[in-house]
């Protein structure tokens, strides 16, 4: 058996070349930005705007990353406050999804199914849609330029993914270990307290940073609209603001982006495990 | 386990924080926005109901522009997600060494603050000191520098790829996810008979990988019309609109010149564009489940 895997995985030279080709072709698609941001935040700022244009730098050097921190003052403030609204969107989302995934998993109720799909069709509409009237209903409570208008409305388009896997999960654990606890006496509260949610921790993990990811990497909008003091800028705003100047000093703020992800990028070979399996659960085969 | 009453009072007590908040931050301003559409609503104090007007104002010629052009943007751009995305995952999914580090590697504009993969994308679209620019002049494609962002045509595919680009990781893993699934029997059958690696992939893969794709172009059909970043990081709608989507010119109307009213008619329009997307993707769901089990 493993003798006729291996064979049938077996590829002739030149298969193998054009496999690692075209391997090749993708992934400098996907990395070519940060390619380009790199060898940008490398480059003297002088030697930037020459041309002809010049692949690798010359004279490259890491000062940019050294001097970013006096040209972009509130950097530290930026990351600091991209992490914390990441943080409490995360810990908001959890707190409203477990419960509400462990009704939709395990208890039969009329009208589950179609709830379920109504928390779903949330995800068609972006806030882009919405901004006018979140607009007004920001500042009747008083809640525009501060945290709060980017977390709270960061929550709501953040519950049904987290919902949908979370539920799915919670699904796959054997009925049998809740119905036992149940023929015993058990509540509900019970079975959920001391049966599911310590089986379900591995789900909630992924459910957990898949919501921080996409807090983080897709804060742009709300915070581009409700929010205009910087101190409440998270990264991609902060930068968003120096980008638009008529002076750009481009290689400090490509060293700026570049320590503004480098916490995401060691997430990623930290949790790749969890990533994928929260980009892909419940989707192919249910 | 029976489904007593105290068990579905259980479940609605379970549901109701997470269904208040959705109604307050989501369902709420829907109908707010639906409501807004009949007013003339804007940074003056008073707001009269105007009726049909704002729909009467936004549907001349040049909206039905920006519907076509929203429509094209959003066509291409799901199109080369699919196709890169899935090719991707073919590639990903071939037994060569060092797969594990690839598929790692292909994550990173996913997981990235969005943003700031875009700025990035602005710089390589710079004439005069990009790479795409620089590297075509240096092999000889094009006379001089090109400003991708600064002519209409140009700025339209630039935008497209950057919205890609940011796309892809998801189809890619979604596709790899797919091509995985594919029972490893019926690659040994087909191999036991001597059929080409090609015609395998022909004739096992793409189809086994149909229903997959068919659920994730849905998706990103989705995700792609409502597409904000990339367009408004790197034009902003400009040039003089060429790269204006439905959704930009929306936010340009309500919160760029306050025009509330118009826009959350602009809006409504959106909603009802994407409610028949949704309405699409669940019957092509039950269709295709349908025509799995039969």
């Amino acid at each position: 058996m493993m003798k006729k895997n291996a064979m049938i995985d077996r590829y002739r030279w030149w298969e193998v070349v054009l496999m690692y080709c075209g391997i090749f072709v993708f992934l400098f698609f996907v990395l070519a930005p940060f390619i380009e941001g790199f060898l940008v935040s490398l480059k003297p700022l002088g030697l930037l705007f020459s041309t002809p244009y010049k692949f690798l730098p010359e004279n490259g050097s890491f000062k940019a990353y050294f001097t970013m921190w006096e040209s972009v003052p509130e950097f530290g403030r930026y990351i600091f406050n991209s992490f914390f609204i990441s943080t409490v969107i995360t810990a908001v989302v959890l707190i409203l999804v477990v419960p509400a995934s462990y009704a939709f998993a395990r208890i039969t109720f009329r009208g589950s199914g179609t709830l379920l799909g109504a928390f779903l069709a949330v995800n068609m509409f972006s806030g882009a849609v919405l901004l006018i009237p979140l607009f007004r209903l920001m500042r009747a409570y008083g809640m525009l330029n501060t945290y709060w208008s980017m977390i709270v409305p960061g929550v709501a388009f953040l519950i049904p993914t987290a919902i949908w896997l979370l539920s799915t999960y919670m699904r796959r654990i054997p009925r049998e270990l809740d119905e036992a606890a149940y023929v015993d006496g058990a509540s509900h509260f019970y079975i959920l307290r001391r049966v599911i949610l310590p089986l379900a921790m591995p789900g909630i993990t992924v459910v957990a940073i898949t919501t921080f990811i996409g807090a983080y990497a897709q804060q742009f909008i709300f915070a581009l609209t409700f929010n205009s003091k910087t101190e409440y800028m998270p990264l991609p705003i902060g930068l968003y603001a120096y980008f638009g100047r008529q002076e750009v000093i481009w290689n400090e703020l490509m060293a700026a982006s570049f320590v503004g992800i480098a916490p995401a990028m060691i997430l990623i070979f930290a949790l790749q495990r969890y990533l994928v399996a929260g980009l892909t659960a419940g989707a192919v085969k249910q | 386990m029976p489904g007593q009453k105290s068990a579905v009072i259980f479940a609605w007590i379970l549901l109701i924080p997470a269904l208040a908040y959705v109604a307050a931050i989501v369902v709420y301003p829907l109908l707010q926005t639906v409501n807004l559409s009949f007013t003339n609503a804007s940074l003056r104090r008073t707001t009269d109901y105007i009726g049909w007007e704002n729909y009467a104002k936004i549907f001349d010629a040049e909206f039905a522009t920006i519907i076509g052009r929203t429509f094209l943007w959003t066509f291409l751009s799901v199109s080369l997600k699919m196709i890169i995305g899935t090719g991707g995952a073919m590639l990903l999914n071939a037994a060569l060494p060092g797969r594990a580090l690839f598929r790692i590697l292909t994550m990173p504009p996913w997981i990235v603050p969005m943003a700031i993969g875009i700025f990035m994308w602005g710089w390589m679209y710079n004439g005069q000191f990009g790479m795409i620019s620089g590297l075509m002049q240096r092999f000889g494609l094009v006379d001089g520098p090109v400003a991708f962002l600064a002519y209409g045509n140009t700025a339209f595919w630039a935008t497209i790829i950057t919205d890609v680009w940011i796309g892809v990781p998801m189809v890619t893993m979604y596709m790899l996810a797919a091509v995985q699934s594919v029972p490893q029997d019926l690659h040994e059958a087909a191999w036991t008979d001597g059929a080409s690696r090609f015609y395998r992939m022909r004739r096992i893969t793409l189809p086994m990988i149909f229903p997959a794709a068919i659920t994730m172009s849905m998706i990103s059909l989705i995700s792609t019309f409502n597409s904000f970043d990339p367009i408004w990081i790197l034009t902003q709608g400009g040039p003089s609109g060429s790269t204006t989507t439905m959704i930009i010119d929306t936010y340009s109307t309500a919160l760029g010149s306050k025009k509330f009213g118009e826009g959350a008619a602009r809006a409504v329009v959106i909603c009802l564009f994407l409610s028949a997307f949704a309405l699409l993707y669940f019957r092509a769901v039950t269709k295709l489940s349908k025509r799995m089990t039969t």
